[in-house]
């Protein structure tokens, strides 16, 4: 089996992709989780702010998932655009 | 140096089997081991209730314990099995087995030791609750043992189906790939299902009216959970049937390997993550039972931004399998 040069770089780029998004969910996963599970003790605690609760966990989920939208545009130019 | 194919069998057979056990004894030990510190400080707060409580802790070991003998079975036959065709696709296939259940049985393990724990812990708090604490326990772990049992499931998929006249190149990465994906992807789901169940024994020791509302909390929660799971069992059936096209590219071959790196461990943080959002909303349910509702829309509001992540990685696994 003969390798190219071009073959090597391609091959490359693809396990890059399923290391960058692989990796690149954990974080977002868990942090997102914790979040929602501090989301609901505080609706526990104080249910009458139950609408600025769930508000504040959004946009901290929002923020949170941020860097698993990194490793998605990540890979997704290792895969189509380099 | 050129090898015979039966010396790399015997390699991959021998490496997947130790990868297979050594991995697959961490998780099970390590809930083994919270169950039974949790049993201790049962049995000091309560030590006229000890026979029950040693009871409980050896019915929840023994499922912990359940993850890590699918692990010995497979490691056993992978020591023993005899291979009648010996190719390089096969050897493949043996190492992408013991990954699938060495990993697999990782979560499930640790996570089943959390309701067993628990359980032993509300029998001292409740004693009048040990038949209900006992089927949560149960319910609780069984469900979190479904991850391994997918990964022994791909496991044996692996070891025994004859994958013959397929073409070696890319196909072994494929193979490779759908043990990465099955085996990591259960770590998260089965850990995660363990911490809502964990929660639901802690919660019906806790305040006993509510046991039907954290029932039904601990359901979903843990049903949610298993999906990044699926996730990685389907990519991994995928990668297992999907008939791919003989070449001697290398990039290929590496695109079907991403493909199940991406799906495998992507699927973990979603896990750990949904199981954390189902653990704090089941616990709350059992504090504050007249807020169970919006308790359980903004566990699975979370849950689905958390799952989010996996489903980035199961779309990136497909585009690496379908489109590059």
């Amino acid at each position: 089996m003969t390798i190219e040069g071009a073959d090597i770089v391609k091959a490359a780029a693809f396990i890059g992709a399923g290391i960058a998004m692989g990796f690149g969910a954990i974080g977002p996963g868990v942090g997102e989780g914790m979040a929602a599970a501090k989301a609901c003790e505080a609706i526990g605690k104080n249910p009458k702010e139950a609408g600025l609760l769930t508000r504040t966990m959004l946009v901290g989920q929002a923020v949170a998932e941020s860097t698993g939208i990194y490793s998605l545009v990540i890979a997704l130019l290792l895969l189509f655009v380099v | 140096m050129e090898f015979e194919p039966q010396v790399i069998i015997k390699i991959a057979a021998y490496v997947g089997g130790g990868l297979c056990m050594g991995i697959g004894a961490v998780g099970a030990a390590i809930g083994e081991g919270y169950t039974a510190a949790l049993a201790n400080e049962a049995v000091s707060r309560n030590k006229d209730l000890s026979g029950d409580i040693f009871k409980s802790m050896l019915v929840g070991q023994a499922i912990a314990e359940s993850a890590s003998i699918f692990a010995l079975v497979i490691a056993i036959l992978l020591l023993f099995m005899d291979i009648p065709v010996p190719s390089l696709l096969k050897a493949s296939a043996l190492l992408g087995a013991g990954i699938s259940m060495g990993f697999g049985a990782m979560g499930s393990g640790v996570g089943s030791g959390f309701p067993g724990g628990q359980a032993c812990k509300g029998i001292s708090r409740q004693p009048k609750m040990t038949g209900r604490l006992t089927t949560n326990m149960l319910i609780g772990s069984a469900v979190c043992q479904t991850p391994a049992i997918f990964a022994l499931v791909v496991a044996l998929i692996l070891m025994f189906i004859d994958f013959g006249n397929v073409p070696l190149n890319p196909t072994w990465a494929a193979l490779l790939g759908a043990g990465i994906s099955m085996g990591l992807s259960a770590i998260g789901s089965g850990y995660g299902g363990g911490m809502a169940g964990g929660a639901s024994c802690e919660g019906i020791a806790r305040n006993p009216e509510t046991v039907s509302s954290v029932t039904t909390i601990m359901l979903v929660g843990q049903a949610v959970t298993q999906t990044p799971c699926i996730f990685g069992l389907l990519v991994s059936f995928i990668l297992m049937f999907k008939a791919f096209p003989e070449t001697t590219a290398l990039s290929p071959s590496m695109a079907l390997l991403g493909a199940g790196i991406s799906m495998g461990f992507g699927g973990l943080g979603p896990g750990i993550g949904n199981g954390m959002a189902a653990e704090g909303a089941v616990r709350w349910v059992a504090r504050n039972v007249k807020h169970q509702s919006e308790l359980m829309r903004t566990m699975l509001v979370g849950q689905a931004v958390s799952q989010s992540t996996a489903i980035y990685a199961m779309v990136i696994s497909l585009v690496l399998i379908f489109v590059v």
